[in-house]
């Protein structure tokens, strides 16, 4: 659980006062808050650990990561396979 | 490592590899302090990489091994009253506590639910007013901001039938109390690059001269550990122990001040007790008074529980790098992830559970872990 998964920001919305994202995840796509990273916008790439984005990351670098833990099959374990991902589903 | 593009760059480990290799002159001990690195580490090969004389020690950084089987026992007792609904992260459901684990809390008719996000939970508790909507909040610092947030949005949003039960474990103190006890035999720590995504690392620098060790802050991926390995090592040979950033893509020195901002308003220091290792002083974070009322273990009586670890379980051993996990006699045998006797079996990030999924065996001959399948070496 402690494992942080790139992803890329789709958009930015406001959700009961909190700052949120729907945060694209090599196509699995997850509703995110982005309360501590208030500078992010849409088309950034962040590392999202529990739902919440913590530090802004380059394009490059999350691809990268994207497909390593595709190859390892590390997504699968975070968010279920898809298309019926573990937890709620945005 | 700047650029992601060499992370599985086979090259670019053999040189790494190459000047550990050549930098070695005797024995070191280096800890790893955080689960996912260890989990890579097995998952990648990587230890089998390294020059005999490099032994990496697998460190306490997976909440779900080092929560108290105390706590597990409350966490299964608020599950199992009525009207409750307890979310919790999924490696939880299968931690055994006293008697049992969650899953069979459900199977007797508790409303236990995975989540992904502690927000998530939040929204249960909005969605269903009548109901006692109860988050295990667990996890070191990448966790907590999340956890920190939801019981600040629970208490803008004003709802009254949410709870955390918190068991926040902090890493400093950790390793203060690792390098500070008479059996340690760990001479440099890799210091978890998702703790320092939050907390940054200015922690580091007074722990790192005052014991003598080198720390590097280091990521994830293969080639990150192999860098950091080399790292403390070139340190570890130069007679050096400053800290040092493997991981600056993602990690800054000051850390996420907006969470570090929110932490420090929702929750404050306690001692806290770690599952095989026992209270570390002021090593967790409880909410404060302001936020109290979000207090699980106030709200439900969950006092007066006598809990029982299992007599074969050696994963206090295990947590504290003096025991590798093949070396536990139960390892393999009575205890395997389908039938886990301890958390460190249980979680994915434990050490037992990474042994047993990628086949290490004793070398009984060398002392050295061998493998039984394929090695996947980032090459
Ligand atoms: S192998 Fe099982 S019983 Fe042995 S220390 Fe690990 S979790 Fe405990």
């Amino acid at each position: 659980m402690c494992l942080a998964v790139p992803g890329q920001v789709l958009s930015v919305f406001e959700a009961d006062g909190a700052r949120m994202g729907k945060v694209s995840f090599g196509g699995v796509v997850k509703d995110v808050c982005l309360a501590y990273l208030p500078d992010i916008s849409v088309g950034d790439y962040t590392i999202v650990h529990v739902g919440f984005a913590l530090s802004k990351i380059d394009e490059a670098t999350a691809l990268e990561t994207l497909r390593t833990f595709a190859d390892l099959g590390l997504l699968d374990e975070e968010f279920g396979p898809p298309p019926a991902p573990a937890g709620a589903a945005p | 490592m700047k650029y992601l593009t060499e992370f599985r760059d086979g090259e670019l480990a053999r040189k790494l590899v190459a000047e550990i290799r050549s930098a070695v002159t005797r024995s070191w001990a280096i800890m790893e302090v955080c689960g996912g690195q260890t989990h890579s580490i097995i998952r990648n090969g990587i230890d089998q990489l390294l020059p005999p004389e490099v032994e990496l020690v697998h460190g306490p950084g997976c909440p779900v091994c080092v929560t108290p089987v105390e706590l597990i026992d409350k966490a299964h007792a608020i599950a199992a009253a009525p009207g409750v609904i307890f979310c919790s992260f999924g490696d939880m459901l299968r931690v055994p506590g006293t008697a049992g684990d969650l899953f069979q809390v459900k199977g007797r008719g508790g409303d236990v639910r995975v989540v992904y996000s502690p927000l998530d939970a939040v929204k249960l508790a909005r969605e269903n007013p009548t109901r006692e909507v109860v988050f295990f909040g667990i996890g070191f610092e990448t966790t907590a901001p999340a956890n920190a947030m939801a019981v600040v949005q629970a208490q803008r949003l004003g709802l009254s039938n949410f709870s955390v039960l918190v068991s926040h474990v902090l890493v400093p103190p950790a390793i203060e109390a690792i390098l500070g006890s008479p059996a340690n035999r760990v001479q440099a720590f890799l210091a978890a690059g998702h703790v320092c995504c939050v907390m940054g690392y200015h922690q580091y620098p007074a722990l790192a001269e005052r014991f003598r060790v080198p720390i590097v802050v280091t990521g994830f991926e293969p080639l990150d550990l192999l860098d950091g390995i080399r790292r403390a090592v070139l340190q570890l040979e130069a007679g050096t122990a400053t800290v040092e950033n493997a991981y600056p893509r993602v990690v800054t020195f000051e850390g996420n001040r907006p969470a570090q901002a929110v932490l420090a308003d929702v929750f404050e220091e306690t001692d806290r007790a770690w599952r095989g290792i026992g209270v570390i002083p002021r090593s967790g974070w409880r909410l404060r008074a302001a936020y109290r009322a979000f207090d699980a273990e106030a709200r439900f009586d969950v006092s007066g529980i006598r809990s029982v670890e299992p007599a074969a379980c050696r994963s206090g051993e295990v947590l504290r790098g003096t025991l590798k996990p093949h070396q536990c006699a139960a390892f393999g045998k009575e205890c395997t992830p389908r039938a886990p006797l301890g958390a460190t079996m249980v979680s994915s990030e434990g050490a037992c559970a990474a042994y047993y999924n990628y086949g290490r065996l004793v070398d009984l001959g060398t002392g050295r872990i061998g493998s039984a399948g394929a090695v996947a070496c980032p090459a």
